[in-house]
């Protein structure tokens, strides 16, 4: 008993030490943070003009519901975006700096090092996500006076584990092509939300892209924290979303997890575990 | 008691040739060799002799095509969580985040070995001034240091989790003489306090010489020769280990193909 809960402690340590490695990273690379912002905040408002584009074009539409919906689409894309980027150079930045063999050689258990990675991942992304969408809601003058807030953090908190799941599928990419796995990574970003409704409803696809949008968690998020902020509903109300994301959670996690630990093998028996850059 | 034992290790890597053809080329052609606690013993080779392949095997960085490792009596392969508690390496690059500084880098890695802040944060610039790291730069970021500073920062690192099992893969090769003879009077130190056992794998046959008690020659990935730095000279029957190694394996050492494993 005393000996697992060493064990226990020692890889929460291990956890919170990558936690902590991260942090260090964006202290130190806080400027470039800053314009990675300010380039995530110019991508968005591009896709939210695109309301009053339409009602400039003499389109009747309800500006400030559709720009809420495009808003919402674009934030989530961008919290998407950076769990894939963050869990992805996992491996690909410790490969770029040679510190990957380091980091695969010390007694941390896999999954806690990948966990350490998600949670930061989460933590950064609800952080930008949160400005993100203040920043433009403001410069929009959006009122959202139903929204509830909390009911949509609840279903973005549900989702992150699936995020986090499939993005642990995606960071062993770059184990396996060293060259092309990160953009192989943002491919998966792209199929995801392309399904998923992300700035339109799921009905308006091809019936085989809607069966994919079922499987996506993106989907269920999108929907969920939509109806959460356009319509005020409550987590009783979003129940219909959050239990298919859980769904997909308890498969994503332990499938990244095994994804993972294959690409893991496949990189040590062909030595590619080795510093490239 | 035995802290490293290899028998007949193997390990292959596919190399391609052109789009569709692949050929296995052996990188280790059945290792075997002990190391005692407490013993320091250099592998000597040429660059793609297989040095580095068998460091990251005992490292658990590398799955094996036959043959078994133990470490402590922990299989390397069966068993790499228990292994990796025991190991830590220092390599020809000091692999850092260049942007972080020397106390950052090693204190998320120390996290990584189950070290709390409290622990490291006496420990981290005891061990840097141990290992002669200025205490004013102790905040730079790595890229503003030296390849020497550097190299002493990864010596701070290894050191930091008190491994049994040194593995040192060419740890002085590119630093000038001074900052050479300081990384190896610190070995030698690690040695004397720590008790720890060390594989140096190296291309200098002085740092052999001077910081082994036994030597192996490693030749197209076989270990041809092993024995303290004398028995391989009466071996060979030359005077010198640069001779030995050249009647060993049919060439001088200097004369290194591109590193391949």
């Amino acid at each position: 008993m005393r000996g697992a809960a060493a064990t226990l402690r020692g890889e929460l340590i291990g956890l919170a030490g990558v936690v902590e490695r991260n942090v260090y990273i964006v202290k130190r690379y806080v400027w470039w943070e800053v314009a990675f912002f300010v380039w995530t905040v110019a991508n968005t408002l591009t896709i939210v003009f695109i309301a009053k584009g339409i009602e400039a074009a003499g389109g009747t539409i309800d500006v400030d519901r559709t720009t809420t919906i495009l808003l919402i689409g674009a934030v989530i894309w961008a919290y998407l975006g950076i769990i894939f980027e963050i869990l992805t150079e996992t491996v690909q930045w410790e490969r770029w700096e040679g510190t990957i063999e380091y980091t695969f050689m010390a007694p941390l258990s896999r999954p806690m090092h990948l966990a350490g990675m998600g949670v930061f991942s989460v933590v950064y992304g609800v952080v930008r996500a949160v400005l993100l969408f203040v920043i433009v809601a403001a410069m929009f003058d959006l009122g959202l006076p139903n929204a509830n807030f909390a009911s949509a953090a609840v279903v973005l908190a549900v989702a992150s584990v699936s995020f986090v799941g499939i993005g642990m599928m995606t960071a062993v990419l770059p184990l396996i092509s060293p060259e092309k796995g990160v953009q192989l990574g943002f491919i998966a970003q792209g199929i995801l939300l392309v399904v998923s409704g992300v700035y339109y409803p799921v009905d308006v696809l091809p019936g085989w892209m809607q069966a994919l949008a079922t499987i996506s968690p993106a989907t269920y998020a999108l929907e969920g924290i939509r109806h959460a902020i356009l319509d005020g509903a409550g987590v009783g109300a979003v129940w219909s979303d959050i239990w298919p994301l859980l769904l997909i959670g308890a498969v994503a996690v332990p499938l990244g997890l095994e994804v993972f630990r294959r690409g893991e093998r496949y990189a040590k028996r062909h030595g590619k575990l080795k510093r490239s850059g | 008691m035995t802290a490293v034992e290899v028998t007949d290790l193997r390990k292959e890597f596919i190399r391609r040739e052109g789009r569709l053809r692949r050929r296995r080329v052996p990188a280790l052609r059945g290792v075997t060799l002990t190391i005692e606690r407490g013993e320091c013993v250099a592998v000597l080779g040429a660059n793609g002799s297989g040095k580095s392949t068998l460091v990251r095997l005992l490292a658990t960085l590398l799955l094996h095509d036959g043959g078994t490792a133990t470490v402590f009596g922990h299989d390397v392969f069966a068993e790499p969580r228990a292994v990796r508690r025991l190991v830590n390496r220092v390599s020809v690059e000091a692999s850092f985040f260049k942007k972080m500084s020397s106390t950052e880098n090693l204190s998320y890695a120390a996290r990584f070995y189950g070290l709390t802040p409290k622990e490291t944060s006496g420990r981290i610039p005891e061990i840097l001034e141990r290992v002669g790291f200025p205490v004013d730069r102790r905040g730079e970021s790595m890229e503003a240091l030296s390849r020497g500073m550097q190299q002493k920062v990864a010596l701070a690192r290894a050191l930091l989790t008190s491994p049994v099992l040194l593995l040192l893969d060419e740890p002085t090769t590119g630093l000038d003489p001074r900052s050479k003879l300081e990384v190896q009077k610190f070995i030698r130190e690690v040695r004397r306090a720590h008790d720890a056992t060390i594989l140096l794998c190296t291309h200098d046959l002085d740092e052999a010489e001077a910081l082994a008690d036994r030597i192996g020659i490693l030749a197209d990935g076989q270990l041809i020769a092993l024995g303290t730095a004398q028995e391989l000279k009466d071996r060979c029957g030359v005077e010198t280990l640069e001779k030995a190694f050249f009647a060993a394996t049919g060439r001088a050492l200097a004369e290194d193909a591109e590193d391949e494993d």
